[in-house]
């Protein structure tokens, strides 16, 4: 048999193409759903993480179901949308759409008693996605906690970001200043309240996360400011409660 | 034809070559790249060492099956089909079992598909004999492949990062009370190469039949 007959060739590589095309197809099938359980519950494990508890993947689950106390999903005004689970939101989707269409999500963690407001992050690093959880204390302002991933950042530079020591800087900074997000992941950052210091070797990478945190918790924006107010609201409410208790001690 | 035994003296020349006199990264000068991107640290080094082993030989293994009815015309795009099928099926395995390992590799899956010693093997050896030689010769090269880039990733993550294997043993050792830094340039590109450079320098010393004749 002469293999290199231009026929020959041609059904060669067909049969080739063809077979390979089959397997890889039929593994990735199959595969898919146990592979999607793990992204799954690594999403958890971020959530958790971002809010200081760390699990390993087979403890996420209920982990999650004692932490994570609510979860929805905001519009661009900052109003609940129903019938949308927060973790069914694709990010990578999301952030693509007009600001209009885009759903936010929210989950809400709690820690001793205190609570916490986590938002998802997603964005560009040199590679491919970054993204990550940051968690904002009740004043919706200062960082509780944080945690990143990546797709395929440079081993030892970029690919640091989900590393403990650059997610630990971000504790107890703040995000907001005057209503727009000031926060970001500087070159030799020197510790002040809305900086931490980048990755040296991964400026690309660090760049990206300053991006996504920018650009996504503008965002939420609205949706604070309304808990605030209503917060202003209560907290006036409570005084008039504790005034009239007091006129009430004064009368009798 | 008499059969040759598994391991004859010819066959374990094939997988003791590579480690030396004929090693794919400092002799042959292949695979330079990933040599390079993946030399950070220890282990990212150990996991890409042990995907170019399983990829390496079995693709030799899969075209010495092939090697006389593949087109010759066609020969070089076959070998690229099977590397890259090879690559992508181990990778969608082990997110699916070992999700941990998966994520390790992330970046590197593209680099073993792109790396230059697999193809170079499968040309000039998988095409030409049997399967078990193949085999074996897959198996010497990765683990040519593999020492020099565990050697590089050890020093590199020692002087650059101060840790083994995310180990931090300068630390642990006290050695930073002594004022002593790490060198930030280990972990930079270039320091691979010169740490290359190095070894080659070394093993000229050792082995002077490598030294080209003037």
């Amino acid at each position: 048999m002469d293999v290199n007959k231009n026929t020959y060739t041609i059904f060669f590589a067909t049969i080739m193409v063809i077979i390979i095309a089959t397997i890889l197809s039929v593994t990735s099938l199959r595969l898919e759903p146990l592979q999607d359980i793990n992204i799954a519950l690594e999403k958890k494990q971020n959530i958790l993480k971002s809010i200081g508890v760390e699990v390993n993947r087979d403890g996420a689950e209920k982990a999650y179901s004692i932490y994570i106390k609510e979860e929805f999903v905001l519009n661009h005004l900052g109003k609940r949308k129903e019938g949308v689970s927060a973790l069914d939101v694709k990010l990578a989707k999301e952030v693509k759409r007009k600001i209009n269409n885009q759903s936010l999500p929210v989950y809400i963690g709690d820690i001793n008693e205190e609570k916490k407001y986590i938002i998802p992050l997603r964005g560009k690093g040199l590679w491919g996605p970054i993204w990550g959880f940051i968690a904002l204390n009740d004043d919706l302002n200062t960082i509780f906690g944080s945690s990143f991933n990546h797709k395929k950042e440079t081993p030892g530079l970029g690919a640091e970001i989900n590393r403990d020591f650059f997610s630990n800087q971000f504790k107890n900074k703040l995000i907001y200043e005057n209503k727009l997000v000031r926060f970001e992941v500087k070159k030799n950052g020197k510790g002040g309240s809305y900086e931490v210091d980048g990755i040296s070797g991964g400026t690309i990478t660090s760049n990206g996360v300053t991006d996504m945190i920018q650009e996504r918790l503008e965002k939420y924006l609205p949706y604070f400011d309304r808990i605030r107010s209503s917060n202003e609201v209560e907290s006036v409410l409570l005084q008039m409660d504790s005034i009239l208790i007091e006129n009430e001690i004064i009368l009798n | 034809m008499s059969k040759e035994a598994l391991f004859s003296k010819k066959n374990r020349r094939l997988i003791s070559d590579p480690l030396n006199d004929n090693n794919p990264i400092t002799v042959q000068v292949l695979g330079i790249c990933s040599a390079l991107a993946i030399t950070v640290q220890l282990k990212p080094a150990i996991v890409m060492a042990l995907s170019v082993l399983v990829v390496l030989s079995l693709a030799n293994v899969i075209i010495s099956l092939l090697r006389n009815l593949i087109p010759s015309r066609i020969r070089i795009i076959v070998q690229l089909i099977v590397i890259s099928a090879l690559v992508i099926l181990v990778d969608e395995v082990l997110e699916a079992y070992v999700y941990d390992v998966s994520k390790e590799l992330s970046v590197f899956v593209g680099l073993i598909i792109t790396n230059c010693i697999i193809m170079g093997r499968l040309e000039a050896f998988g095409m030409a004999n049997g399967p078990w030689k193949s085999f074996l010769d897959g198996l010497g090269n990765a683990f040519g492949y593999g020492w020099i880039l565990i050697v590089v990733a050890f020093f590199r993550e020692l002087l650059g990062s101060g840790t083994v294997y995310g180990y931090p043993i300068i630390e642990k050792l006290g050695i930073y009370n002594y004022g002593y830094e790490n060198n930030g340039m280990m972990i930079l590109p270039p320091m691979a190469l010169i740490t290359v450079g190095i070894i080659i320098w070394i093993q000229r010393i050792k082995n002077t039949k490598l030294i080209e004749s003037k």
